[in-house]
């Protein structure tokens, strides 16, 4: 895991110091300052060393927590992301939330004959529609056509719910298409007659037996469904005028702000590990077939 | 796409025929109109006129107009252009880029390919948006980093499916038998190897043009791609943003025809990737 975040924040440094210009003119902006100013700044902010001395002290301020200070906002960029953390977390566990929700009824529903195209169709326009569009399509329908969802308002519960459902609804069409197989294949394993036999319900040998099989093979899904919400929410925030992480990231992109932006691609590698990590310790304990083996070994 | 493509392989069901026929025409329509926008709409999509501002979609204009009065059904037909090449763009260069890596990976030894494939394995934890996303924070925004951009999102899982085709490739007989009547190494990977990985690549190539597109799309919904009188998918569509409340069609229109680009994509990629494989199970 802390390879992961090593390996992150070394590339991303080095590929941004390659590549950008100078980082006094960000910092300047478009205004005439003569080369002794230019040269005072440099100084100040350890630009003038060699790159190798800059990455070393980056990567010691970085083990103590402290990511640098943002080129635009003279700012720690610590601060600059922690301010906006709240909102998008929220928004993100609220559309985990919902995309659970939406994929375990359409899991559930859409299985048989009948239903299980019907399933499938959705699931693929799901998947297949670009976030930003669900948003605005939403926005368009629910907030301007039907006024049931306030359209600008950045607080209260009620702003929060268009803006989730938009980020859940791609993540619960993977979501259900996984499910949906998981249960197809659980429901040909023989321990499915075993239950039966013993004469349990059709209800409760799904929720109880093939739903936690289907989950197991599911949950491998959690880190690629924690990406999807983080990149979502770039595009959700644009879309619904929000505050957060996203945004931050956008402005930082744009204005050319590298403090900022290795700050961000740190976080997501540090987040992405951890969650990889925890879903691998998780795996174990949902999955019936680890935990027989477990016992037996 | 990564583990997407994973999970949907255990899917791989024959699609039904009406479905195939009309993602497949769609398609091709969508393919004229990148290269003849003139059949389709004899409106300039570029040509304003404030007079006709905002008008409701009609026969005149299908798809309405937006606000500097300019047809959005003309902008749309003339975006295809944009919006294809920069799907097939991208993905033939991820394509040639996976097929090169994944193939040395596969023919390197221990270090060389265990290397490799944690880095492979590394990247594709993160979904192509993300990745796309962090690549233009890296290079900055602009029409070609774009391009660029996709095309390393989607890298990795070309590579990876190269590798595992190359280490299979690698026992097989033909293999053995030009290795041991003295063909080159070179020469074995180029006719031999490289074109039997190739062709699982081309299968998830197909729906890999639609991730690529609307990964674009966003991007350049953001603002980091082309600039804004460009009559691109994802620019339309952040323009239609503002008019929300009183101009729906310039938003939703384009995203439609972009999520029918993507919906058809993985409709013809699911068909080939079953009937390559045969019939399953």
């Amino acid at each position: 895991m802390l390879l992961v975040v090593w390996g992150a924040a070394t590339v991303g440094f080095f590929s941004l110091r390659m590549i950008q210009g100078d980082p006094v003119n960000v910092m300047v902006g478009l205004g005439n300052v003569s080369e002794q100013v230019r040269d005072q700044i440099r100084a100040d902010w350890g630009l003038a060393d060699p790159l190798i001395v800059q990455y070393v002290s980056y990567l010691a301020r970085l083990l103590r927590g402290d990511l640098g200070t943002s080129y635009r906002m003279q700012q720690p960029v610590a601060d600059v992301i922690g301010q906006q953390l709240v909102p998008t977390v929220q928004l993100m566990l609220l559309a985990l939330a919902c995309a659970l929700l939406l994929a375990l009824a359409s899991a559930l529903l859409g299985r048989g004959r009948r239903r299980a195209p019907v399933a499938g169709l959705l699931e693929l326009v799901a998947v297949s529609s670009p976030t930003f569009w669900i948003g605005l399509v939403l926005i368009a329908a629910f907030g301007f056509g039907l006024g049931w969802f306030p359209v600008v308002a950045t607080a209260g519960f009620g702003a929060l719910v268009l803006p989730a459902v938009t980020l859940a609804i791609p993540v619960a069409g993977i979501l259900s298409q996984v499910l949906r197989q998981g249960l197809d294949d659980a429901a040909a394993l023989p321990f499915v007659d075993t239950v039966r036999a013993r004469g349990a319900s059709h209800t409760r040998l799904v929720l109880r037996h093939t739903l936690r099989h289907a989950a197991a093979n599911s949950v491998t899904l959690t880190g690629y469904i924690v990406g999807s919400l983080l990149g979502g929410s770039v595009l959700v925030e644009t879309v619904f005028a929000r505050p957060g992480l996203g945004r931050v990231a956008l402005n930082a992109i744009v204005d050319r702000d590298m403090p900022v932006v290795l700050g961000i691609i740190v976080l997501a590698a540090a987040a992405f590990s951890l969650v990889n990590l925890l879903v691998d310790l998780l795996a174990d304990r949902i999955d019936p077939r680890l935990a027989t083996e477990r016992a037996y070994a | 796409m990564s583990i997407l493509t994973a999970a949907q392989k255990k899917t791989a069901k024959r699609m039904p025929a009406p479905a195939l026929f009309l993602s497949a025409g769609f398609l091709a329509l969508l393919l004229l109109a990148a290269f003849l926008p003139g059949l389709f709409t004899a409106a300039d999509p570029l040509r304003t006129d404030i007079g006709q501002s905002l008008l409701a979609p009609d026969s005149r204009h299908p798809f309405g107009t937006d606000q500097a009065g300019r047809d959005v059904f003309a902008r749309v037909i003339h975006g295809a252009r944009y919006s294809l090449a920069i799907g097939f763009g991208a993905t033939v260069i991820a394509v040639v880029a996976g097929l090169l890596i994944g193939s040395l990976a596969g023919l390197m030894r221990r270090v060389g390919d265990g290397v490799l494939s944690r880095a492979i394995e590394i990247v594709m934890a993160f979904p192509e948006f993300l990745l796309a996303l962090i690549v233009i924070a890296i290079i900055g925004p602009g029409e070609a980093s774009l391009l660029v951009a996709v095309a390393i999102a989607v890298v990795p899982a070309y590579a990876r499916v190269a590798r595992m085709q190359t280490l299979v490739v690698k026992r097989a007989g033909y293999v053995e038998a030009a290795r041991t009547l003295g063909v080159s190494p070179t020469v074995t990977v180029l006719r031999h190897v490289v074109p039997n990985a190739l062709a699982p690549l081309l299968v998830m190539a197909t729906m890999g043009i639609g991730t690529a597109i609307t990964a674009a799309a966003g991007l350049s919904f953001l603002g980091l791609g082309p600039k804004p009188p460009t009559p691109e998918w994802g620019l339309i569509l952040s323009g239609g943003r503002n008019f929300l409340a009183t101009a729906w069609w310039i938003a939703v229109f384009p995203g439609l025809v972009i999520t029918a680009t993507v919906v058809s994509t993985s409709i013809l990629g699911r068909h080939l990737q079953a009937s390559t494989a045969g019939p399953q199970r």
